[in-house]
């Protein structure tokens, strides 16, 4: 056999072998399947413990925490939507659902790790405050958390009103104390390189704090601030969220004068016919609005806003 | 001098051989996929992860052949018996080992310019696809020039790693010279704990061993501003030198304890 047939019968054979081996792999599989996807876990919880042993590469160690953060999350906030569109409705106000004890409990620790390896690391506080922020299904609904992230990161960086900002947000959006988050906004605007719509953001927030208009006031000013596609998609989405409650306002008044008017709940149809609506009611990410049988408009459980920002009843309003 | 050179010029041309560079391509292939993947699972800091693996690749892969080649440097010689026609030359030994040292130094020095090359050809794609208000927020540009100062030191980390294998090389096994190397590097990271040790333990002894220790040994530790250089923050440029200050000494140090001990040597 020649050095060119001798080559091409090994490669041949390494072809054969490489892929019953993949057939064998396939066949094990089969019959005897593999355990199912194990819960997450880490092994060292210390941020402390894996910078020492990381040595010369605590940097790259915070890289692979990072990545590791964002598919944790990102895995568990695809399933557990899911999961919500998959379950038959259950009417439970959004608080309800906001703190569910298991949701994400490695999502903490993962970012502590992370940001004890590299101090300096921007996007893992901002990204994590807004991971552990979010209610339930988005996000671990453990606003206290979030909150405690971004101070770990201005101990770091007193200077960052980035993070002030967002502490500002944290309060006003999840923990909907808008007296705190006024104080964290007007802090953040004393921030050298600040920019200047902080101020009115805190004089708006004392002033009208937890109204629509005043979120969306807030939400503009950070997506204007996002320094990332996805922080600027989420302000976005939220933006969005609050035109859909705008537009159920709209839908819930025209139900209500048909039910006053006719006496009866109507569907959607029904609403055409009478030539209140032109089509059944679309929300600005295309879904179309449900309309239940006791005539409340509300958004799909289909629709990618869903769930819909809980709506603060001005309880830590200041005045109120 | 030219003997020394000549020397330096062969070991460097025996790694050539020995196909130390390949290493250059796995480099290359790893920065390349890393790039690629990096993208998909980071959500906006590829260029962040890119600057810490590219320098950490650097110093890993460096490590290896500092620590896998120095070890051989001598004993090497010593085992394939090449060194009695070496001595029988009109070669010193402390010419044999400054040069030995000079080569694998070059090596390195090789190594690490081609892959900060890499690094930076990697950098400069990323920043030509990526949209000018997103690079606004990256926290220093793609193209930074003070990556050069970590690379600087990961060389400077490296060429002391390499004197401490060669002086290990000296005398012991090649075995017992990685243990040794490696052993140091370690402690070499650990030395602020070592200063502090009275913190964690009660003996006065025990903490003024330590501190003993934290000043005899190799502080590998401030070699190592990667981290900062990737985040744009500013490292003195006479903290850099005092690095570099710091590590000619001890390689001065290192090597003449090596010439002392390998020029008393009996290898009948």
């Amino acid at each position: 056999m020649n050095g060119r047939a001798a080559l091409a019968a090994t490669l041949i054979a390494v072809a054969l072998l490489v892929g019953s081996a993949a057939e064998l792999q396939a066949l094990r599989e089969r019959v005897y399947p593999p355990p199912e996807e194990t819960e997450a876990s880490i092994y060292i919880r210390s941020g402390d413990a894996v910078r020492h042993l990381s040595g010369a590469y605590t940097a790259l160690a915070a890289d692979l925490y990072w990545i590791r953060t964002i598919q944790y999350y990102g895995g568990g906030a695809r399933k557990n939507a899911q999961d919500d569109a998959n379950t038959s409705f259950i009417p439970a106000p959004p608080a309800a659902i906001a703190a569910l004890p298991d949701a994400f409990p490695l999502l903490y620790p993962m970012l502590d790790i992370t940001t004890t390896l590299d101090p300096r690391f921007n996007i893992a506080y901002r990204f994590g405050a807004v991971f552990l922020a979010e209610p339930y299904p988005r996000g671990a609904g453990r606003p206290d958390l979030a909150i405690r992230l971004l101070e770990k990161g201005l101990a770091q960086r007193p200077d960052k009103w980035e993070y002030m900002e967002d502490i500002g947000f944290v309060h006003y959006w999840f923990v909907h104390d808008f007296r705190e988050a006024a104080r964290w906004f007007e802090k953040a605007a004393g921030t050298p390189g600040a920019p200047n719509w902080l101020r009115p953001l805190a004089a708006t927030t004392l002033a009208q704090g937890g109204d629509r208009r005043s979120s969306r006031a807030m939400w503009e000013a950070i997506r204007q601030s996002a320094e990332v596609d996805w922080l600027r998609q989420s302000a976005d989405r939220r933006l969005a969220q609050l035109q859909a409650l705008d537009i159920i306002d709209v839908l819930q008044r025209r139900v209500d004068e048909y039910i006053a008017r006719t006496g009866e709940t109507p569907d959607w149809n029904a609403l055409v016919h009478a030539r209140s609506l032109p089509g059944v009611p679309l929300d600005p990410a295309g879904a179309p609005y449900e309309l239940t049988r006791d005539g409340r408009v509300r958004l799909s459980r289909q629709s990618p806003l869903w769930p819909p920002p809980e709506e603060p009843t001005g309880a830590g309003r200041p005045g109120a | 001098m030219r003997v020394t050179a000549a020397i330096a010029v062969n070991v460097f041309r025996e790694s050539v051989r020995d196909k130390v560079l390949y290493n250059l391509v796995l480099f290359a292939l790893l920065l390349t996929a890393a790039s690629y993947l990096i993208g998909q699972l980071t959500a906006g800091q590829d260029v962040k992860i890119i600057k810490d693996l590219g320098l950490s690749a650097t110093s890993f892969f460096g490590l290896f052949i500092a620590i896998f080649i120095g070890i051989g440097l001598v004993s090497k010689e010593v085992e394939r018996r090449s060194i009695y026609s070496l001595l029988a030359k009109p070669i010193r030994r402390e010419q044999l080992i400054l040069g030995k040292y000079g080569g694998l130094t070059l090596t390195l020095a090789v190594n690490v310019s081609v892959m900060a090359a890499a690094i930076y050809v990697v950098l400069a794609y990323m920043a030509w696809a990526t949209p000018p208000n997103l690079r606004a927020t990256w926290d220093a540009p793609a193209l930074d020039p003070r990556l050069l100062e970590a690379v600087l030191l990961v060389f400077v980390e490296l060429m002391l790693v390499t004197a401490v294998a060669l002086f290990f090389s000296t005398f012991s096994s090649p075995l017992l010279s990685a243990a040794f190397t490696l052993a140091f590097y370690v402690v070499g990271h650990f030395s602020a704990d070592l200063r502090n040790f009275q913190q964690v333990v009660d003996s006065p002894a025990a903490a003024r061993v330590a501190r003993g220790l934290y000043w005899v040994l190799p502080n590998l530790a401030q070699f190592d501003i990667k981290a900062d250089v990737v985040h744009g923050v500013h490292v003195p440029a006479g903290y850099v030198a005092i690095a570099i200050g710091y590590a000619t000494v001890y390689i001065a140090m290192l090597l003449a304890i090596a010439m002392l001990v390998f020029s008393r040597r009996d290898f009948k």
